[in-house]
């Protein structure tokens, strides 16, 4: 069966910065992967390169069997793989219902239409209420995102990918800036999420990373360092190493041995 | 949860219904017409103005591109008409006008084409040496063009066969205001569709709109074609109105005009261009009778008070005022209440200096041309400077003080956000 993602070889420099170097990375249908690394470790910069954000130097991606390293962001979005954004990419001065209905409109074509209102499709309007009430928050459905509390927002986030019926779905991080007490409610979507989408996630939290992955794929300098099931990630020693660094994996060390 | 679902539904469903107080600026069009019927040569002039206004509001308020080379468009437009009448012979107004826009509309698609892959300064620029090349290049041919003396003494047929021109205008004004009125409501039917949506997608935010699938070159190249078109029936109707043209439609200061009138009434609010026109055309016409050659003081005076108190034009201060005296019977009704922050301690101090430049320009302005009743009220010249120095900050601070009492008695619901 052919993957729903694969990126083969892949290689990405600035100058003379190697930020992304030889990454192989498959996900089958239905993936739960987490990427995983220090800071700086290339993370971001792959999803760019695999979304279509920024062109890779060499090597290739593929979605569902089709070659798309040369194709537009856009033409990737229509072929069903959807991302979130580390930071907050939201229509800001829009009512989370529109950026939903924005997302299916795109996905649909509807978009095109220059003469029909915007609301006369009504099947658009039930559907984004429906993502939204899978996400509770249909409540919020009229307020603006910009009123909405930093963590609202993130679940739009989501929403927005989801409502492209993605069949790749890429997460950047997507806990990140959301105070703890509310961190469970976008935890909780993406447990959820349906089980034949293939997920990748970028995640620093380590209970999330274990919680949700049954494959991690560890990203270091660009390279990747390491793949395996979690448990193998837990026991790696070197990974423990590159992930703290040295000398929080001696003090690691020293704490394992002084409990 | 059922029912805020039917009422999110019910909202996005009726957004595009026909509002009462949208027949407002129609009513106030027809009403200035038997209202001063003597005016109705700059009458036309205005509405030409709002149409205009419209075509840029397009790009500028919905898709959010900033242009100041709009003018060049009302130049293809007005130049099409002018020249399809003396060279072709093709006088039929109506039909002339719609030759402008579709020419407009192609030359728009080309060069949106080239220039739309860039943003921000880079395509302002872009913009505004589009305009320039135009007018060059129609300067190097002023012997087809008329060069900056024009082509005078233009003859149209009259509108609809049976509508003569006349010497007050009043043909002209019923002519532009069936063409706007059109014209408007497809710019209308645009905005609500999700065509219009996809372009204010582009305007908050466009790395999404590349995420989701939107293709965004494509939606810019065509709301630039359709807003150029437009721009170009104003340019077409300008000719015909004023049976003349030279190449001063081309000039960077009508670009730079549509966009103050345009910022003046409120960008992306459909009705903007009505009243910043309406509004920026009368100021200039009474400044310009006041000081023929210090008018420009005046308009600059209101661009600096909008930017400093109205950021979202005429109309978002209506809207604000409208806030005040609304109760409770929309969604955005949580309790409000006036909050002071330390901010605006900030912010009256910046409105305080801005007062006290604007004041010492204005004080200067009255020593140079020694205007009688400050020389003789106070005699000494820098007494004068400190006078208006200090009295433009007290002013501008006093008056920011009131916006800011009106305007921060926003809703608890926003604050905690």
């Amino acid at each position: 069966m052919t993957a729903a993602l694969e990126v083969t070889s892949l290689n990405r420099s600035f100058g003379a910065l190697h930020v992304t170097r030889d990454v192989n990375l498959s996900l089958a249908r239905g993936a739960r992967r987490a990427l995983i690394g220090p800071n700086g470790a290339g993370k971001t910069t792959l999803i760019n390169l695999i979304t279509g954000v920024i062109r890779p130097s060499a090597g290739t991606v593929s979605l569902n069997g089709e070659d798309i390293t040369n194709a537009s962001q856009a033409y990737r979005a229509r072929r069903g793989l959807a991302r979130t954004f580390q930071i907050n990419q939201l229509f800001r001065g829009l009512s989370v219902l529109e950026n939903i209905c924005m997302a299916i409109g795109e996905r649909d074509g509807h978009n095109n239409n220059l003469w029909r209102s915007a609301g006369a499709k009504r099947e658009v309007i039930d559907e984004a209420l429906d993502h939204l009430e899978s996400l509770q928050i249909v409540d919020d459905a009229l307020k603006l995102v910009r009123n909405l509390p930093y963590g609202r927002q993130r679940l739009v986030e989501i929403a927005i990918a989801l409502a492209q019926k993605p069949r790749v779905l890429l997460l950047d991080e997507p806990a990140a800036g959301v105070p703890s007490s509310e961190s469970h409610l976008i935890l909780d979507v993406v447990d959820k999420l349906d089980p034949d989408i293939a997920v990748l996630i970028i995640e620093h939290d380590m209970d999330v990373v274990f919680r949700f992955a049954k494959e991690i794929t560890v990203l270091v300098q660009g390279a990747v360092f390491t793949q395996g099931t979690p448990d193998e990630i837990m026991r790696n020693k070197d990974v423990r190493a590159v992930y703290l660094g040295q000398e929080g994996h001696d003090a690691a060390q020293r704490g394992g041995q002084h409990g | 949860m059922a029912e805020a679902r039917a009422r999110a539904a019910d909202y996005l469903v009726r957004r595009h219904y026909f509002r009462l107080s949208e027949a407002l600026p129609w009513l106030l069009m027809i009403a200035a017409f038997f209202l001063f019927p003597n005016r109705m040569t700059f009458g036309s002039q205005v509405l030409i103005m709002v149409l205009f206004a419209l075509s840029l509001d397009l790009i500028l308020g919905y898709a959010g591109i900033v242009t100041l080379g709009h003018a060049a468009f009302f130049g293809v437009g007005a130049y099409t008409v002018a020249l399809a009448s003396m060279l072709l012979d093709w006088s039929e107004p109506i039909s002339g006008i719609i030759a402008g826009g579709l020419l407009a509309g192609l030359v728009g698609a080309a060069v949106g084409w080239f220039i739309l892959r860039y943003r921000g300064l880079t395509l302002l620029m872009l913009t505004i040496a589009f305009a320039a090349m135009l007018q060059e290049s129609g300067n190097l041919r002023s012997d087809i063009t008329g060069g900056y003396d024009g082509l005078p003494g233009l003859m149209f047929d009259p509108v609809l066969g049976t509508f003569q021109y006349d010497l007050y205008g009043h043909t002209n004004y019923w002519y532009v205001f069936g063409v706007l009125a059109v014209i408007f409501y497809f710019v209308r039917r645009i905005i609500y569709s999700p065509f219009g949506q996809a372009l204010t997608g582009i305007r908050e935010n466009v790395r999404r709109m590349h995420a989701i699938g939107s293709p965004v070159h494509r939606r810019l190249v065509a709301v630039y074609a359709i807003s150029a078109a437009i721009a170009g029936v104003a340019g077409g109707l300008f000719t015909q109105t004023n049976a003349y043209v030279t190449l001063t439609v081309f000039d960077f200061d009508n670009s730079a005009k549509v966009l103050v009138m345009l910022i003046l009434g409120g960008t992306g609010r459909l009705y903007g261009p009505f009243l910043g026109a309406a509004v920026y055309m009368v100021l200039e016409d009474y400044f310009s009778k006041l000081s023929p050659t210090f008018w420009q003081l005046g308009i600059g005076l209101l661009l600096v008070l909008t930017v400093l108190f109205a950021r979202r034009g005429l109309l978002g201060l209506a809207e604000d005022a409208r806030g005040l005296f609304k109760r409770g019977d929309s969604a955005p009704s949580a309790p409000r209440r006036m909050v002071w922050k330390p901010e605006h301690w900030n912010s009256l101090g910046m409105s305080a200096l801005d007062g006290a430049v604007i004041g010492f320009i204005a004080g200067f302005a009255i020593n140079m041309k020694q205007v009688e009743f400050m020389t003789t009220f106070v005699t000494s010249a820098p007494a004068r400077a400190l006078i208006f120095t200090l009295g433009g900050a007290a002013v501008a601070a006093g008056i920011n003080a009131v916006y800011l009492l009106v305007t921060s008695r926003t809703s608890v619901e926003e604050q905690t956000s």
